[in-house]
């Protein structure tokens, strides 16, 4: 079992972080993108192409990953590889002990810096993480048997703020009808799509089903706010929280406030489970929000000293 | 293409903008065609719908699976929306999906698919 399945199935506060992407340098290159949180998270996300643009393979950085003694969680896109292809990345990814499967559709081709590439989509999300299960099961999706049966724990992503808001939670039951057994959400800049899902998902009976975990981001200017507000497929940011960094006299602390406050909100909302991480830069911002947060570190809430977020 | 797969694109490609799949799941879907979807999305759209509900890869385009989600509620199959659809079968384009639909050849599932949809 997973370090990320045993926290999830013991009910401990869970974090996640995303891995910068890796483009050369070697282990020490992907080390020293995890090693200012090292110590707080459960595992990290090796990303695959993100915004479409070529970067070292999850399955490459997944290994890299372990190697160093962080566990990894492998992200699988449909954008770029057919059922063969992704089945096989996924063998591969057992063969290495990797465990933790991330299974998204992918922003499109056109959103990278090669919108000329052909894009593939020969599987969405949902026959992914179904495939992912039966190979989880002992089977290729070809009914071909594996054995034995990969290990494998795994997840999807959901984008609460995204049209059409009220199929959302309706998407993440057909995830989790599929295998689905963790949840990291779209990065949120604002509370209201975030509570309504959460609501909703807790009513269904979802949040019991998946451990669900909103994602933080970390940024430090008026400007990649704006940016990721005009040119980051599905994500918005309220023109308040733009224009509150403009104003504020030190922009990048107000940045950091307002990440801290997000985060500290989102861990209350019912049914959340713990925190997905994302940070643009190699600082030790998802380290100082966890320490201004009091969130234990990770061998901390495996000990027990996990301190609920609930005031009294 | 066979006469009959000639007779279902004249059909269907001026009103719902048939790609010709051969594996036709438009009543399950709200009448709106999912391979009109730049990702040929079958099963819900993708988390890069834009606030205004247009898509993604193609802005003058409204998300098919907005269109989906709204109309699905108005037809008889309303619930088969949450239905789990399986991979398309790659060999089925461009053949009837009428054909494909009373042979139930576009029933067939991967041997190793096990979903109940």
């Amino acid at each position: 079992m997973s370090r990320l399945e045993d926290a999830i199935a013991a009910g401990r506060f869970v974090l996640t972080a995303e891995l910068l992407t890796v483009n050369a340098g070697g282990l020490d290159a992907v080390h020293e993108r995890f090693a200012p949180y090292e110590e707080y998270v459960d595992a990290v996300n090796a990303t695959d192409n993100t915004a479409a643009h070529a970067h070292a393979s999850p399955l490459a950085v997944a290994i890299a990953l372990q190697q160093l003694g962080m566990e990894p969680v492998m992200q699988l896109v449909c954008r770029d590889r057919n059922r063969l292809a992704l089945e096989a990345e996924l063998a591969g990814a057992a063969l290495h002990g990797i465990e933790n499967i991330c299974c998204l559709t992918g922003d499109d081709v056109t959103a990278g810096d090669e919108p000329e590439a052909r894009r593939v989509f020969d599987l969405d999300s949902i026959q992914l993480i179904a495939t992912a299960n039966a190979m989880r099961n002992g089977r290729y999706l070809s009914g071909r048997k594996i054995d034995p049966a990969p290990r494998l724990f795994i997840g999807a992503v959901e984008n609460p703020q995204a049209p059409p808001v009220g199929h959302r939670v309706d998407r993440a039951r057909k995830k989790v009808r599929a295998g689905a057994r963790f949840l990291q959400l779209q990065v949120l800049f604002e509370l209201g799509p975030l509570e309504r899902f959460m609501a909703e998902a807790v009513a269904t009976g979802l949040a019991e089903q998946a451990a669900i975990l909103p994602s933080i981001c970390l940024v430090r200017t008026a400007k990649s706010l704006r940016y990721i507000d005009e040119h980051v497929p599905g994500i918005s940011v309220p023109p308040a929280v733009i224009e509150r960094v403009e104003r504020a006299a030190d922009p990048e602390a107000e940045c950091f406030e307002i990440g801290c406050e997000l985060a500290d909100a989102a861990r209350r909302i019912p049914g959340v489970r713990g925190l997905h991480l994302i940070s643009f830069r190699r600082e030790a911002g998802i380290a100082r929000l966890c320490g201004r947060l009091g969130i234990p570190t990770r061998e901390e809430r495996e000990l027990g000293g996990d301190r609920p977020p609930v005031v009294v | 293409m066979r006469p009959i797969a000639v007779l279902e694109a004249a059909v269907k490609k001026p009103v719902w903008g048939c790609q010709m799949c051969g594996q036709c799941v438009l009543h399950s879907t709200g009448m709106t065609c999912p391979m009109n979807c730049p990702k040929t999305l079958r099963n819900g759209p993708c988390g890069g719908v834009r606030p205004d509900g247009h898509c993604e890869v193609k802005p003058e385009m409204r998300c098919v699976w907005v269109k989906a989600v709204e109309r699905a509620p108005k037809t008889p199959w309303a619930h088969e929306i949450d239905d789990i659809r399986q991979p398309v079968d790659n060999r089925l384009w461009g053949t009837s999906s009428w054909v494909n639909y009373f042979t139930k050849r576009d029933k067939v599932a991967p041997k190793g698919w096990r979903v109940e949809a």
